[in-house]
């Protein structure tokens, strides 16, 4: 290691910081995925009859199920930037560890998601009619668990899906498997704020999510650097 | 190739037996058949499943091609056995819980392992550097490892919570001797088969290797 080199969580920091800054300067990815967010809630809004299910019941189940899809546009982007001049070479020639390429990655892919959320969240409310009103700090803690383990999942697999041939395919491929348990424990814990039930109900979900989240943080960033070349 | 050849006539043997050589069940019909072939069946992917998972592990720490080898071979090994499961289980279930399919957390979970080995399969196809393509897949099959028992915690607190008006399976009786063996004989033949089919499999990638341009 070189004398001067930035600790781990500096490191991590400063790859978040190069990604964030290359998407405030270009707006290009979060401008689309938000427009596609958008477009999701309206486009599920119009494929339900609205005398048949109550908007409480299927509002969660657009929010997490576009979310994902959402992501994973965000998420595609996040290596796919490097690909570019062979960027991630500079990267790999940093005097930084390999683990910290990935959460500073998953650090910039967190808060564009999360970025994307504070807007759908809000236009869900208006589009669907919900009472956000007390649950409003739970469904942020649930979104902040979902949106944690979606990008664990993510960057890992969009570095992996980059150097594949069919990349955009592959990503969803892979990735929707491992978020059946997010997308499932995000709609089902949501549904129950929103309809203001105990919060014993809610607890299950909220655990597998925190479950999921530090099982595959941990895994991912242990996996990352198998995924590069030497 | 003689083992293969073994196997198939096992298998074979099984079938004949199960169909004219064992009793028909008292309440299921002849439906109850579908036994014979379904659970040796899952048991020989889970056979290959688990081959998968320990060949990955062994590939991210030593690097050694064989054990590459051998989880890609048994990876497409156990996509059929879970394609077989996965067909055979409706045919069952048509007559006997009266739909082809219910969101019951094991039929889920199988589902999903099906997908998972699916997209292993289609990942190994996508990249041409070996050495890239025995560590990706490696490590997708070491993280589907972890993501089996979220899947099934998720489903499985779901299906309670949400009880579905499905017939569920009731207890199954012990076995007559007659069905017992039948089972016995058939999961043997599988097992049997299962080895067979990812011996050829790994014989096939070891040609394939060896004849490949550099």
């Amino acid at each position: 290691m070189v004398p001067n080199a930035p600790g781990f969580l500096a490191a991590s920091w400063i790859v978040a910081r190069k990604d964030l800054a290359i998407e405030l300067r270009t707006r290009s990815a979060f401008l689309s995925v938000v427009m596609f967010a958008l477009l999701g809630l309206v486009i599920f809004f119009f494929a339900w009859d609205p005398t048949a299910v109550s908007s409480l019941d299927l509002a969660p189940g657009v929010l997490w199920v576009t979310f994902t899809f959402a992501g994973l546009l965000g998420l595609h982007r996040s290596f796919g930037i490097e690909l570019e001049d062979r960027a991630i070479d500079a990267l790999l020639v940093a005097p930084i560890e390999r683990e910290s390429i990935y959460a500073g990655k998953a650090i910039a892919n967190a808060i564009f998601v999360s970025a994307v959320l504070v807007i759908a969240v809000p236009a869900l409310a208006l589009f669907y009619n919900l009472p956000l009103g007390r649950a409003i700090v739970a469904l942020g803690v649930v979104a902040v668990l979902a949106a944690i383990g979606l990008v664990a999942i993510g960057t890992l697999f969009s570095a992996m899906a980059v150097n594949t041939r069919m990349a955009e395919l592959l990503l969803p491929m892979l990735s929707l498997p491992f978020f059946v348990p997010i997308v499932l424990s995000s709609a089902q814990a949501s549904t129950r704020l929103l309809a203001n039930r105990p919060f014993g109900e809610v607890l299950p979900w909220l655990k597998i999510l925190v479950g999921f989240d530090i099982v595959f943080a941990v895994a991912c960033t242990v996996a990352f650097p198998h995924t590069l070349e030497e | 190739m003689k083992l293969l050849a073994v196997a198939i006539a096992a298998v074979l043997a099984a079938i004949v037996r199960i169909m004219f050589f064992t009793p028909i069940e008292l309440l299921q019909g002849a439906a109850q058949k579908i036994y014979y072939i379904h659970v040796p069946a899952i048991l020989s992917a889970y056979l290959a499943l688990g081959i998968v998972a320990l060949m990955s592990i062994v590939y991210l720490w030593l690097h050694d091609e064989r054990a590459d080898r051998l989880a890609e071979s048994a990876g497409e090994v156990a996509l059929l056995f879970t394609t077989v499961t996965l067909s055979t289980g409706p045919i069952w279930a048509k007559p006997i819980w009266g739909t082809w399919w219910t969101w019951d957390a094991r039929l889920t979970l199988t589902l999903f392992l099906w997908f998972v080995t699916a997209a292993y399969l289609v990942l190994r196809g996508a990249i041409d550097d070996p050495i890239m393509r025995g560590r990706y897949s490696a490590v997708l099959a070491v993280l589907a490892v972890l993501l089996i028992p979220f899947i099934h915690l998720s489903v499985y607190l779901f299906r309670t919570l949400h009880p579905m008006p499905i017939v569920l399976k009731p207890d199954r009786p012990s076995l007559p001797v007659e069905m017992l063996t039948t089972f016995l004989l058939s999961l043997g033949a599988f097992l049997v088969f299962c080895v067979a089919l990812i011996r050829a499999r790994y014989r096939l990638a070891l040609l394939r290797d060896a004849t490949a341009v550099p």
